[in-house]
């Protein structure tokens, strides 16, 4: 593979706080320098100009649907999807058939990522076997298995006790455990948010203070253990208050936001289109403004997608019996440069951040950075180009998208993944 | 004609009275007079609609609105192809939409459907081109229901406008209180929604409605009393201790109509639960109008079966 260099560009690395127009040297996979070369004659020259220069961007929440769900999504297409989204690495969450809850399973997951080739794939581990909050699995096993972290997502664990001793368990191997936060008794039946639009469309709404009482539960468990907890889809605005006032007493907490809960309210709804039903659900105008605001001020470190394929027969179906779950990974960073960027909520550095760094930080991973000698995996994203969103060009087996027909601008074009590249311009224009 | 509701690309839907403008609604109810004398005498069976066809799905059980739009479309000289799951190919596991759009390949030329799920005749809409006449679907909206309780209330007070109706229990599983709210507020009733706070959603407010969960205290100011059943179907357990205390916190009784106004109106969509809302010597008492509700239905589905299948283009 040799040396390479990626010219001209604006580097914007936020673990090393740079953001100014340089080369990005490339020699043996892995990050030689940022401005001098190794003094070799590079084997190719990528010409940057225009061009940001990102660390490979990194998505915390993604739903691959292998082994058990083939037909919605597969390791090699979600992998597939990242790639086409500027994603060079993914964490995959637990809740496939079987669960993730054996070192057999996570060492598939990261096998079949190989086979195909394209993102990192990083396996989340189950907190409990089978996702049934009944009895840990074999954390230990996971974390040999190459589990980066540990959740039961979807399936909360509703025993404060056994999430108590999942947090103190997983400490004792540097690792987070990830909630889902979601009271289960107060959202059964719950089909959207519970509010004015659920009553009036006469669907069963899923409150927001089941997000909240478990967002306080987890706290008040990360305070006791002293463990490092993740809030996944902060989606009220009551969720972000409590972890912005948790971490100012010091409890090791983080916060992810997904694009979806800052761009769309429960009035979509309206149409009962199911593209727009999942879980947490859209909420109101008032929380999309905490979120944003959480972003701003960092209460919420990451950005992530909550992308969750389902084929379209099953999003087809009748409103209740439809699936929740959108997919995102293709549209993650166009939605996120329109809502952050262009209002000014955020500046490209910190934008990137959440999506490299810091969710690094959460997995406890050596990616998300630029750093000489770490893996080169990086990103160019052209921030001008302008596109309309089609989802039949989605690399993903699914369509699940609320975004079709969005008019945007920014998309991740050359890609490379530890010094290969993965692909020269972005599929979806 | 002006659209009964909603139009997509191609025809005109009834898919809820949410949006229907004071002009809209008027217009079906002015118009469903002219059907009475038919829906009343089916010696009067008109042959307007002779040659089509209009396909009931009911995925719910329904007694009257079923066999209502049955017969509201035989007099009008259609033909009618009655559809329920059971028995039907949505049991071997094709999809709602599939069997519908078989349907259509059949030559239906308007559906009718009922379904659990709210949203569903939106659902149909967007994949069929045909019109789609919501018979309830879920919690959601009950439109000729709503159009034939207000139908009624104009029949026997002469007017909407300025009149207060309490809508009595269960509000937040009702599709048939919600019709009635956008309904009566758009003609300018005022309404008031009775039950136990755990039936009655507190955002209906922001729909312009008043709340009081004290009965006796609402019923000397109404004007109409429709009285809703409560959906055992669709409620999770615990909203309410008991039905015994439901009953005499919200049951109508002869006490009750003893205290409400002389000339007070009372309707029940039925089917009801005698015993449970209302007495029997109450559902059969000179106030309430629960027949001639459901005489006035007819002429109503009528009239919206009408406007919708031989509007043109």
């Amino acid at each position: 593979m040799g040396t390479f260099v990626i010219r001209g560009g604006r580097v914007i690395d936020p673990s090393q706080g740079i953001d100014r127009v340089d080369d990005v040297w490339v020699k043996d996979q892995h990050i030689h320098s940022i401005g001098a070369g190794p003094g070799e004659k590079p084997a190719k020259i990528y010409d940057a100009q225009g061009k940001i220069v990102s660390p490979g961007l990194i998505d915390m929440h993604v739903h691959l649907r292998e082994p058990g769900r083939e037909e919605d999504e597969t390791i090699a297409t979600g992998a597939r999807s990242a790639i086409a989204g500027g994603v060079t690495s993914v964490a995959c969450m637990p809740n496939t058939e079987p669960a993730i809850d054996s070192q057999a399973a996570a060492e598939f997951v990261i096998l079949q990522a190989k086979r195909a080739g394209y993102a990192n794939v990083f396996p989340i581990g189950a907190i409990s076997k089978g996702r049934d909050g009944k009895e840990l699995a074999e954390i230990g096993g996971l974390v040999n298995g190459g589990a980066v972290a540990f959740t039961d997502d979807g399936s909360p664990v509703v025993s404060a006790e056994i999430m108590r001793r999942a947090m103190e368990y997983c400490k004792g191997f540097g690792k987070t455990v990830l909630s889902h936060p979601e009271d289960l008794d107060l959202t059964r039946g719950g089909v959207m948010n519970e509010g004015f639009e659920s009553m009036r469309l006469g669907l069963r709404g899923m409150p927001a203070a089941a997000e909240e009482v478990m967002i306080f539960r987890e706290i008040a468990l990360a305070e006791l253990t002293g463990a490092r907890a993740h809030i996944l889809h902060v989606s009220t605005r009551g969720g972000v208050d409590l972890i912005r006032q948790g971490k100012k007493r010091g409890v090791q907490i983080s916060g992810e936001a997904c694009p979806h809960h800052f761009t769309l309210t429960d009035k979509c709804l309206g149409t009962f289109d199911s593209n727009f039903k999942m879980a947490p659900p859209l909420r109101t105008q008032e929380d999309v403004e905490a979120i944003l605001e959480g972003l701003r001020d960092n209460t919420l470190e990451v950005l992530a997608t909550d992308h969750a394929p389902h084929s379209p027969e099953k999003k087809m179906r009748e409103f209740d019996q439809a699936p929740n779950g959108i997919i995102g990974l293709e549209t993650f960073l166009p939605i996120c440069v329109q809502a952050l960027i262009h209002t000014g909520i955020l500046t490209w550095p910190q934008m990137i951040g959440k999506m490299t760094i810091e969710p690094a930080k959460v997995l406890g991973i050596d990616r998300g950075t630029l750093k000489p000698g770490a893996i080169a995996d990086i990103t160019l994203i052209d921030p001008e180009v302008k596109w309309v969103i089609d989802p039949t060009k989605f690399q993903s087996k699914s369509r699940n998208c609320p975004f079709a027909g969005w008019a945007v601008q920014g998309r991740a074009e050359m890609v490379f993944v530890a010094g290969e590249i993965k692909q020269e311009k972005s599929p979806l224009g | 004609m002006t659209a009964v509701a909603e139009t997509t690309q191609t025809c005109s839907h009834l898919l809820g009275l949410e949006g229907l403008s004071a002009r809209e609604l008027n217009s079906i109810l002015d118009q469903t007079e002219e059907f009475i004398p038919a829906s009343l005498d089916a010696e009067k069976r008109r042959t307007d609609l002779k040659g089509k066809v209009v396909a009931n799905l009911f995925f719910e059980p329904s007694t009257r609105t079923r066999i209502s739009f049955g017969l509201a479309a035989r007099r009008l000289g259609a033909e009618t192809i009655d559809f329920s799951p059971s028995g039907s190919s949505l049991s071997k596991g094709e999809s709602f939409i599939d069997t519908a759009k078989n349907l259509i390949a059949l030559g239906v030329d308007a559906v009718v459907v009922r379904h659990s799920t709210p949203g569903t005749p939106h659902l149909l809409a967007k994949h069929i081109n045909v019109p789609i006449l919501n018979a309830g679907d879920g919690a959601h909206e009950h439109p000729t229901q709503g159009l034939l309780d207000v139908f009624t209330i104009r029949q026997v007070k002469g007017k909407v406008a300025g009149l207060t109706v309490a809508l009595v229990g269960d509000i937040a599983h009702s599709r048939v209180a919600r019709s009635n709210i956008h309904a009566l507020i758009t003609l300018g009733a005022k309404v008031i929604v009775c039950g136990p706070p755990t039936l009655v959603p507190k955002e209906v407010k922001q729909l312009g409605v008043e709340i009081d969960c004290d009965l006796d205290r609402v019923l000397p100011r109404c004007d109409v009393v429709n009285v809703l059943r409560i959906q055992f179907e669709r409620q999770r357990s615990g909203l309410f201790p008991s039905i015994q205390e439901y009953f005499r916190l919200f049951g109508m009784t002869q006490e009750r109509v003893k205290r409400s106004r002389p000339d007070m109106l009372l309707l029940a969509p039925g089917p009801i639960n005698r015993g449970i809302e209302l007495t029997p010597e109450v559902a059969d008492g000179p106030n309430s109008a629960i027949l001639k509700q459901v005489t006035n239905g007819l002429a109503v589905r009528m009239a919206v079966l009408y406007r919708l299948l031989l509007r043109k283009g």
